[in-house]
């Protein structure tokens, strides 16, 4: 039933929730989605989704668990092939988002891996995996990419254990040496998928801080998935709330408003803004459904 | 033709009576312990303890001792041996290790001893009808063994299977479960190797469990269906080794194989599009279980 | 002369069988320890066991049909890699596929086995196959071995790169363009390639030592995967060489005075390294777990004087 919503049913989401964007996003936009679906076996996962991506800005793609968000971040990445739809990007250069995959310029930082204490490999090792390690043949040692590894190393303030072997390294640890390997090969979009579950406030924080780095000040388009979004709110441009499949993006103000999730949960929802937390609070009578979105709760 | 599909003394002579007997132990035994097996994804260890354990044989035979004594002893120690290396997720390359040296041990027992290959081949490959009426005591006192210690541990056990850490958050001492784990496969690694021999006991422990859990949607399913999987895959081994004499061995590990097969192809053609999808979750899982070797 | 005598024995390199020995043994070492570094950093050792393991029934086969061992061996390697590879995609999975392919190929070494033996009359070939030994190795198959150890380190070299990506980070190299599911395959072919010829000159037994220990020690004393190879190298030709000279050696041992087989020196030598290593690192791990107790230690009073 709530797939025949008249508020949702084909709506360019970019025109909807935010309008001022969207003659703009044409000539800066890096990503475009258009009507991308997702099924698995009889479940709609994603559902007509469409939005663009500017340069430079990180957006952070938020929701409930279960809601597509992953799903969302591994179509784009080509982790996995949408049922409708296409995704284009733009070239590195710039223009209109015409290219395919191939072509785009990709850094995809993976949810936490788990790794083997003795795996005989340092976490500059892992960095320098994302600069050539898709190349086949062996490697001889060269200043290029040593240099290269360094500066991605120093970017994400990792250099103090670039010499660490990688099963060591705390979660927090791990995951910037993850995105200074998605970094290395100098992507003009960042895909980071939770990449601030199981970290501790400090931890988070700092990946925070480099995602808005990474963003503003090396102008990479950042997409974040997380479950939380309020270690991103100092950080973050715009937003992609996905719920039941669907998404709508926005600035935080313009989409975490009760009636634009309510078109979304299919029913009542509270924001509550506490001490600069934001969180969504189901309604009462919906009971254990209006539970599984507590999660923003503290 | 009827006396080629049901030959005499099938069922009436002593020999095959104590075959019957054994063989029908050793399947409840293996497919008990082979449930926990699969579930812990501890093939190797469950290839690797029988086919250590042939050693001690070897070593025992070589001393003039029973072999059933010199196997017992070397699964003990190897799921021992195992057990003290292979913690920290390093169980298999601790598992070939241990394997390896065992066998190199073997080898110097059969070299010493020069003892007569055909006895060896019997430990290696199983000697369904070579087995004696105390054999048979024998074998189905441990395997009545090991399943009362599976039914006395199945929840702790299962849940240490399913989620060490859970378990350990739970209390339980995961040091601990995993070494009643390794000695549950020793046990039915001595009760197993007289009977199909070295080679193949563990494809008793893995064919029918491995099929049950694909089936099974409850775990105590698994360990009913994964029983009677592997009763029918020895009786008609028995019975198909003894029209045609071939090594039970050969029709037990080809019934698990089958099995197996049957059952990932059903799984396959039923889900179609499902399976794809959850193959590009399982590749996420893959992300994190890639060192866990 | 009495400890000397042990590492250095009379006419130790006059002995053409030895020669053979000592040049086999290191080529398979050297190969092994290569493709071992990545069998234990992809935590594919009981493949790389059962793989050993099945080439025996390929040889069992290879003796019924009248071929070569060789391609007995490399078909038999080849058809249970393929089915390993493709029916294990989840790690679990792809243990009990492991597990039931060679149940399987060893079901049917049985039946060849016991086909041979019902067929010629021959009951010392099971053991032959099943254990090898290098100082039978004909020396005409040297050729081979070295050929067939060169192709698997070139390939090895050739996917050097995407198979490390796709064994630490698979979604990442997806995304780069990198298929882990052909490079996966393609390090089985090497795999396979590797294990068979090591598995024909020195049984399976040897094989699956050569292939897991030193890379075992290896990775854990190195911080590099390419200084593990090297030192997996060093150890593999190392041990293989002291074998050979133990085992040379005590043809004048007692009890038997006609020899020890090699692969008992071998594989405890592995078994004894490893465990060296283990218990010396496990020493250096719990001080280190010490320091960082400390250190977390310093971090939470350092919390609480912030909060």
């Amino acid at each position: 039933m709530r797939r025949e919503d008249p508020e949702i049913k084909g709506r360019p989401v970019t025109q909807g929730a935010a309008p001022v964007t969207a003659t703009a996003t044409q000539d800066e936009a890096v990503l475009q989605i258009s009507d991308l679906s997702v099924t698995y076996g009889a479940r709609v996962v994603l559902d007509q989704i469409n939005l663009s991506i500017r340069r430079g800005e990180l957006v952070g793609i938020i929701g409930p668990n279960g809601a597509g968000k992953s799903t969302l971040l591994r179509a784009i990445a080509g982790l996995l092939r949408p049922d409708r739809g296409t995704i284009r990007f733009a070239r590195a250069h710039g223009g209109t988002p015409r290219a395919s995959r191939a072509q785009a310029q990709l850094g995809y930082v993976p949810q936490r891996i788990e790794m083997d204490p003795d795996v005989p490999l340092r976490a500059c090792d892992v960095v320098g995996l994302g600069f050539d390690g898709h190349r086949f043949g062996l490697s001889w040692p060269n200043a290029l990419k040593r240099q290269a590894v360094d500066r991605a190393l120093a970017l994400v303030e990792a250099s103090e254990f670039g010499q660490s072997l990688v099963g060591r390294l705390s979660g927090g640890q791990l995951q910037r040496i993850l995105i200074a390997q998605a970094l290395v090969s100098e992507p003009s979009i960042l895909l980071l998928d939770e990449p601030l579950s199981s970290l501790d406030l400090r931890s988070a924080d700092a990946v925070v801080s480099i995602v808005d780095r990474v963003a503003h000040q090396s102008g990479v388009s950042v997409l974040l998935v997380t479950h939380d979004m309020n270690p991103l709110l100092r950080a973050m441009d715009r937003i992609i709330y996905v719920v039941n499949g669907r998404a709508v993006i926005g600035s935080v103000d313009e989409v975490v408003r009760p009636e634009v999730l309510k078109s979304l949960y299919g029913y009542d929802v509270d924001v509550v803004r506490v001490r600069g937390r934001i969180l969504v609070v189901g309604d009462e009578e919906y009971g254990d459904e209006a539970n599984r979105f507590h999660h923003h709760a503290p | 033709m009827w006396h080629l599909l049901w030959p005499s003394g099938l069922l009436s002579f002593s020999f095959m009576q104590n075959a019957w007997m054994a063989g029908s132990a050793v399947a409840v035994v293996s497919a008990v312990v082979g449930f926990f097996v699969v579930l812990r994804g501890a093939s190797f260890v469950a290839h690797a303890v029988p086919r250590g354990s042939f050693a001690g044989a070897a070593g025992a035979v070589l001393m003039g001792q029973s072999s059933l004594l010199g196997l017992g002893l070397f699964a003990l120690l190897s799921s021992l041996g195992i057990a003290l290396l292979g913690r920290r997720r390093r169980g298999a390359v601790a598992t070939a290790l241990v394997l390896v040296a065992a066998l190199g041990l073997g080898d110097l027992f059969l070299s010493i001893g020069n003892v007569y290959a055909p006895e060896v081949f019997a430990l290696l490959f199983g000697q369904v009808v070579g087995i004696s009426r105390a054999d048979v005591y024998f074998v189905g006192s441990l395997a009545l063994a090991v399943v009362l210690v599976v039914a006395w541990l199945y929840r702790p056990l299962l849940m240490h299977s399913v989620s060490a850490e859970v378990a350990e958050v739970r209390g339980l001492r995961p040091v601990l479960l995993d070494g009643i784990f390794l000695l549950l496969v020793a046990a039915a690694a001595t009760a197993t190797v007289p009977v199909v021999g070295a080679l193949l006991a563990f494809s008793l422990m893995v064919g029918p469990a491995a099929a049950a859990s694909l089936l099974a949607k409850r775990p105590s399913t698994a360990v009913f269906l994964s029983i009677a999987l592997a009763l029918v895959s020895v009786w008609i081994s028995l019975w198909l080794a003894y029209i045609t004499s071939w090594p039970i061995g050969f029709y037990v590990s080809a019934w698990s194989l089958v099995a197996y097969l049957a059952v990932r192809l059903g799984q396959a053609s039923r889900r179609g599009r499902t399976t794809l999808a959850q193959s590009d979750g399982a590749l996420k899982t893959t992300t994190r279980g890639n060192f866990s070797g | 002369m009495g400890f000397w005598h042990v590492l250095w024995p009379t006419g130790l390199f006059s002995n053409a069988a030895v020669v053979t020995a000592f040049r086999i043994g290191s080529a398979v070492a050297v190969v092994n320890a290569v493709v071992g570094v990545f069998v234990v950093i992809r935590g594919q050792a009981f493949s790389g066991h059962a793989l050993g393991d099945v080439g025996a029934t390929g040889a069992a086969g290879a003796y019924l049909a009248g071929i070569t061992a060789l391609w007995g061996f490399l078909a038999a390697g080849f058809s249970s890699g393929m089915a390993i590879e493709s029916l294990g995609h989840r790690v679990r999975e792809r243990d009990v596929a492991t597990g039931v392919v060679l149940a399987f190929m060893l079901g049917l070494s049985a039946l060849f086995l016991y086909l041979i033996s019902a067929l010629t009359e021959t009951s010392g070939a099971p053991i032959a196959i099943l254990f090898g030994s290098l100082f039978t190795v004909a020396p005409g198959m040297t050729g081979y071995v070295l050929g067939l150890s060169l192709s698997a380190l070139l390939l090895l070299g050739i996917i050097f790169r995407p198979l490390l990506f796709s064994s630490v980070t698979p979604d990442v190299a997806r995304v780069r363009g990198v298929s882990p599911r052909l490079v996966g395959l393609l390090f089985m072919v090497s795999l396979v390639v590797a294990v068979e010829e090591s598995a024909l000159v020195v049984g399976a037994l040897l094989s699956t030592a050569l292939l897991i220990g030193p890379a075992a020690i290896a990775t854990k004393l190195s911080r590099q995967p390419l200084t593990s190879m090297a030192l997996a190298m060093a150890i593999g030709v190392f041990t293989t060489w002291l074998g050979i000279i133990l085992a040379y050696d005590s043809f004048l041992w007692p009890p038997l005075n006609r020899g020890w087989p090699i692969s008992f020196f071998i594989t405890s030598l592995m078994l004894l390294s490893y465990l060296t290593v283990q218990i010396a690192s496990g020493r250096q791990r719990r001080s280190n777990a010490a320091t960082a107790l400390t250190d977390f230690g310093n971090l939470s009073t350092e919390r609480e004087a912030w909060w």
